[in-house]
């Protein structure tokens, strides 16, 4: 799917590669994790009491949609979390 | 000296710290925000380039001269300011935060802000739906649109006012739909312009050339379209990858309610809102100001800010000028009158809590064997229970629980809030226990940062853990 973000400003800045869902993506310095895998992704995450999925809903740390987990365990809440190189993240991977 | 907390660093929990530094205090400022400016005054991060006029429009000056405020108060070390924590829960004069020690204090202000006010619409649980509040910060803090082709719905000023942040900024706007009857804008706007006359002209001319609808009626978000009912009752589908849903702004309340505070049922803001005296006092040693407490927006923030502050100094003896809201407050009741809170009326498939994807027939179910009593509902139907602990669902759910058992929302109660008011990692625990003890920085170094909201690693410097006092904030000390 294509991503769900589009970026209207701001695109002078430097690239930076992360991991999601084992897919080598990039996003930019200054992203948020929630921008920089949505501009690739139609979501972030499976709803855990439902068939659909989930891609954030009020981006100010309130409504807890956007936690995801990374990789090597802890989780974290994707609009707050500023992106960081190398990151390897994870859609569902506290049910694995 | 007084040790006072201020929780917030938006237009209220800067006006407040400014007040108190000027009076020779050095309060303690806790702000989940990196940066201090609070979500009307969002600043991104380091390293874009947008300037304040591009982010703020008409409030550019607003923004920088807040900014400026804060930003100067932080240099020469009149205000000690942890940004990227969370305040949790609140006991015995302490205030437990992510990310470092338990903060002591004597006296307590919060400045907490708003959400916006969401009612569930059929489909409102898919992705690609956000919140407006979520649609500007993804403009303003991080330059994107939340999608190629927007649909805006509810209420509020919001609207508009994103809608043409929106346009301007090049996003894809394909309608704003917005549930108030222009009947009721035009009798809340005549209030609106005698309060506030070029505040209300701009939010007119704001309306100019958009795709705007007055008095829609919402029936569902799906497949990549939104369905709605003109004012005339016709249906009408607009296809859209992206829907932003928002009626005004619901104060975000749970600290205060952990603080002690009393609250009632307000008929003006439709929604449970904490007791506070004419200075904004709401206990001993609580002090409530901005959209937490009433949704006065942001120029109302500032001056509410300030007579918190006030407040809090009268109390310890000191005099300080005590602004006057009043005309703030005419202004955004007549407003909140223009843009109404419509009656919650969605089919029993709808979903009304998105956390666990409780249906309003199961809601509706769940009275009719338990009764109306909102928390009992909560209980057994896990309305309000979920991660957001009630943000999003718990006003709708009173509405449909009223509705339903033909009772009153003042009647229906509210959801009492429950520490920890965010949902913590274990990592936050163990930070706040190892920089409690404050003993070996190089200990807490080495706990990975699993919180990330922060900016500040989380083993927090000795200099911020503060010592653990015997004092509370119904016991002020001078």
């Amino acid at each position: 799917m294509t991503g769900r973000i589009v970026r209207l400003a701001e695109t002078h800045r430097a690239p930076v590669a992360f991991r999601f869902d084992g897919q080598d993506l990039v996003g930019m310095e200054g992203d948020t994790v929630l921008t920089a895998i949505l501009c690739t992704q139609g979501s972030l995450r499976a709803a855990e009491f439902g068939p659909e999925r989930r891609a954030g809903f009020c981006l100010m740390g309130a409504c807890q949609d956007c936690w995801i987990s990374q990789e090597d365990g802890p989780r974290l809440r994707a609009c707050q979390s500023p992106l960081r190189a190398g990151m390897q993240l994870r859609s569902d991977g506290w049910r694995e | 000296m007084t040790r006072v907390l201020i929780v917030g660093a938006g237009p209220a929990g800067i006006r407040a710290a400014e007040t108190l530094v000027r009076a020779g205090l050095r309060p303690v400022v806790v702000d989940e925000g990196a940066r201090a400016g609070g979500q009307i005054y969002h600043r991104p991060p380091h390293g874009f380039l947008r300037d304040a006029r591009a982010l703020y429009g008409s409030e550019a000056q607003k923004a920088e001269a807040l900014h400026a405020c804060f930003d100067g108060m932080v240099a020469r070390g009149q205000v000690d300011y942890l940004p990227g924590r969370a305040v949790h829960s609140l006991r015995d004069g302490h205030a437990y935060v992510t990310g470092g020690a338990p903060i002591a204090h004597d006296r307590l202000i919060l400045a907490t802000g708003a959400t916006d006010r969401l009612m569930p619409v059929p489909g409102w649980q898919s992705a690609g739906v956000f919140s407006l509040g979520a649609m500007q910060i993804a403009l303003k803090a991080q330059g994107v649109a939340l999608g190629q082709r927007i649909v805006l719905a509810g209420t509020g000023p919001l609207l508009t006012l994103l809608a043409s942040q929106l346009i301007k900024a090049g996003a894809g706007l394909a309608a704003v739909l917005d549930t108030s009857r222009m009947g009721d804008q035009l009798r809340g706007g005549i209030g609106m312009a005698l309060a506030r006359p070029l505040v209300t002209l701009r939010g007119v001319r704001m309306r100019m050339g958009l795709p705007y609808y007055a008095g829609v009626v919402l029936d569902g978000i799906d497949a990549g379209a939104v369905r709605w009912r003109d004012a005339r009752g016709r249906p009408q589908v607009t296809e859209c990858d992206a829907v932003g849903l928002g009626w005004h702004l619901r104060a975000e309340t749970q600290l205060a309610d952990l603080a002690g505070a009393e609250f009632e049922w307000s008929e003006t803001w439709q929604q449970w809102l904490p007791r506070i005296d004419d200075m904004g006092r709401a206990g001993p040693g609580l002090y409530l100001a901005g959209d937490g407490v009433r949704i006065l927006g942001a120029d109302g923030a500032e001056l509410a800010g300030r007579r918190a502050a006030a407040a809090c100094l009268h109390d310890l003896g000191v005099t300080a000028p005590v602004p006057d809201l009043r005309r703030t407050e005419r202004f955004a009741a007549a407003l909140a009158r223009a843009f109404p809170w419509p009656a919650v009326d969605v089919p029993d498939s709808a979903i009304v809590c998105r956390c666990e994807g409780i249906t309003a027939g199961e809601l509706r179910g769940t009275v009719d064997r338990t009764g109306p009593e909102a928390n009992r509902v909560k209980s057994l139907a896990r309305v309000g229970m979920g991660r957001c602990q009630g943000r999003y669902c718990q006003l709708a759910a009173v509405d449909l629980i009223a509705r339903h058992a033909r009772t009153s929302r003042a009647a229906v109660g509210r959801l009492r809030g429950q520490p920890p008011v965010r949902p913590l990692t274990v990592a936050d625990l163990l930070a706040a226990d190892s920089s409690a003890a404050c003993a070996k920085p190089e200990d807490s170094a080495a706990t990975p940062d699993h919180s990330a909201a922060s900016a500040s690693p989380l083993a927090a410097p000795c200099s911020q853990a503060t010592p653990r006092m015997p004092c509370s904030p119904s016991a002020p000390k001078t």
